[in-house]
């Protein structure tokens, strides 16, 4: 007979396998539906590339996938750095003033609501560096969870805990790190999720719009010209590594977040009974 | 210990208090409480008990009338005055520090040194007995544990003046009824003042001195009754004939104020 808690073990690890090799089998069925659907009608490689011609473009053009992988990258992190740092600072002085916030609120939506697409011709005109000028286009993208769930979070305060400060004349200094930055930890990281893909996306629409190539090109210049030259397994591959860029960023602000909140919030509470 | 010295630790002078929103919380109250007393504010809920408690603690101001603390103005309160701690209905710990943090906040915001502060977080957790749970976090402790890391809190710059605002009405019996003793315990040892809000008789009469009984809102004194007993007072006296006596004295004043509450809503 099995101890109970043994039991409840192996059930736990069932269950984080299943968790990884659910997906993982949905994959490989798809994949393999695909590269028999490809064989038995004979697809031409130009329109539906088997996934095992898409492998092949993988591996044979990685020097000029990795190459542009590092540009859109550097336009990615640049990005996601200036619209962390900017969206931060600007959420703290909403919270520090509603009038600011009522007056400035308004044109936060209004630059998120407007098409980067429609956007980005006007700034890389005015941009004379093309890197600055995506780096720039692709903060505008992200930097609206940034504001809105930072703004939200430092204002998000437990009201017993704030009548508990003025209770102790707690300054608004203190109040703002003792209270209002750790309540807005969980808003803020769960906007670093949101952002850190938008990020991502925005480089790729910049890049798009300004066409770059030589030196600049990145991902979706690969992507822009595969598709030009009808060279769909190529396509497909820089797809691929664009997607498996965005999961990963995803991952890493899932991690960070879980590193940062696992002690105190519930979002990231590992359960453990005992 | 005599009990004659008759001085206000904060007095109420025709108090009277009305939300900007328009609801009459309070009609005009008038209320003292002497050094080293433990008093009760009885009242159905609504009634403004807790208006009454952040009147007194300076978190709201007054409609109408006037307080005093110690004879004075507002400014008797804070960094050089006379020390007021509140304790809440649910415990108020931050939940991302741990409970030595949470103990030490009014000791950081008066701006304590950290070795001071460290030993006063010590022995004040001692006394609630929380001792060993200084790096603990506050969702790791059950819910008397964190109201006692609450009480810990105020505890910790040895208030003047103890506000507690339904404190234990959370817990389940058993815990409150534990709680409710060691809360004597620490009075007995240390004669600050308390004003203790609660709806139950029996947490009343166990408890304190002298209960103030309050009507249905607009909240107003409707009696006063002196629970006469000697401290310690100890299980024995829950469950003896006068401590019922007590408590039907203020049943019969609740159930006035109920009255009332039936006629309002
Ligand atoms: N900040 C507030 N704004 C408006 N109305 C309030 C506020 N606080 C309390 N009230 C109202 O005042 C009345 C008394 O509230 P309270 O003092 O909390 O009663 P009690 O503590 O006795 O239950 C209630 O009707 C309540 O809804
Ligand atoms: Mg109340």
């Amino acid at each position: 007979m099995i101890a109970p808690d043994a039991l409840e073990r192996r059930a736990a690890t069932v269950q984080r396998v299943t968790r990884i090799a659910a997906p993982v089998g949905v994959a490989l069925l798809v994949l393999i539906v695909w590269q028999v659907l490809v064989t038995a009608y004979d697809l031409p490689r130009y329109i539906v590339p088997s996934p095992l011609v898409v492998l092949q473009a993988l591996v044979e053009d990685w020097g000029l996938l990795w190459h542009s992988l590092l540009v859109t990258l550097k336009i990615t992190l640049g990005a996601f750095a200036l619209a962390v740092l900017l969206g931060t600072l600007v959420a703290f002085l909403f919270a520090q003033s509603r009038w600011l916030e009522l007056s400035l609120f308004p044109y936060a939506v209004i630059l998120q609501v407007t098409p980067i697409v429609a956007v980005a011709p006007l700034i890389i005109i005015w941009v004379r560096d093309t890197q600055i000028a995506l780096i720039l286009c692709a903060t505008i993208v992200a930097i609206f969870p940034v504001i809105s769930n930072t703004t939200l979070g430092l204002r998000s305060v437990d009201p017993g805990l704030m009548n508990l400060m003025r209770l102790y004349k707690a300054g608004s200094w203190s109040v703002l790190w003792r209270l209002r930055v750790p309540s807005a930890a969980p808003y803020f990281f769960g906007a670093l999720r949101i952002s850190s893909g938008l990020a991502l996306i925005g480089a790729v629409v910049a890049e798009f719009v300004a066409g770059t190539g030589a030196a600049g090109a990145g991902l979706a210049y690969q992507i822009l010209q595969a598709g030009l030259q009808l060279n769909v397994p190529r396509l497909f591959a820089a797809l691929i590594v664009l997607t498996l860029t965005g999961v990963a960023l995803f991952l890493a602000m899932v991690w960070l977040s879980k590193a940062a909140l696992r002690n105190w919030h519930e979002s990231e509470l590992t359960v453990e009974m005992r | 210990m005599s009990e004659s010295a008759p001085r206000a630790v904060v007095a109420l002078d025709g108090v009277a208090k009305t939300y900007p929103s328009g609801t009459r919380a309070l009609d005009p109250v008038t209320l003292a409480v002497r050094e080293g007393e433990f008093v009760t504010l009885l009242g159905p809920s609504g009634c403004g008990k807790s208006t009454i408690l952040n009147l007194i603690a300076g978190l709201a101001a007054p409609t109408r009338g006037r307080i005093a603390w110690w004879g004075a103005g507002p400014e008797a309160l804070g960094a050089r005055g006379r020390r007021l701690a509140m304790v809440f209905q649910s415990a108020t710990l931050m939940p991302w520090a741990r409970v030595a943090t949470n103990v030490r906040l009014p000791l950081d915001l008066a701006g304590v040194p950290r070795p001071a502060a460290e030993g006063a977080v010590r022995d004040s957790l001692a006394l609630v007995g929380l001792a060993g749970f200084e790096s603990s976090y506050p969702r790791e402790l059950s819910g008397g544990m964190q109201m006692r890391a609450s009480i810990a809190r105020a505890l910790v710059t040895q208030p003047d003046l103890l506000l507690m605002d339904e404190p234990f009405g959370a817990l389940d019996e058993i815990t409150r009824t534990r709680l409710d003793a060691e809360l004597l315990g620490l009075w007995s040892d240390r004669r600050f003042t308390v004003v203790f809000v609660t709806h139950s008789i029996y947490e009343a009469v166990f408890l304190s001195q002298r209960v103030v009984v309050m009507s249905a809102r607009p909240g107003r004194l409707l009696d006063e009754v002196t629970i006469d007993e000697p401290y310690p007072r100890t299980e024995a006296f829950r469950v003896s004939q006068r401590f019922l006596e007590h408590a039907q004295a203020l049943q019969s004043g609740l159930v006035e104020a109920s009255r009332e509450t039936g006629v309002r809503s």
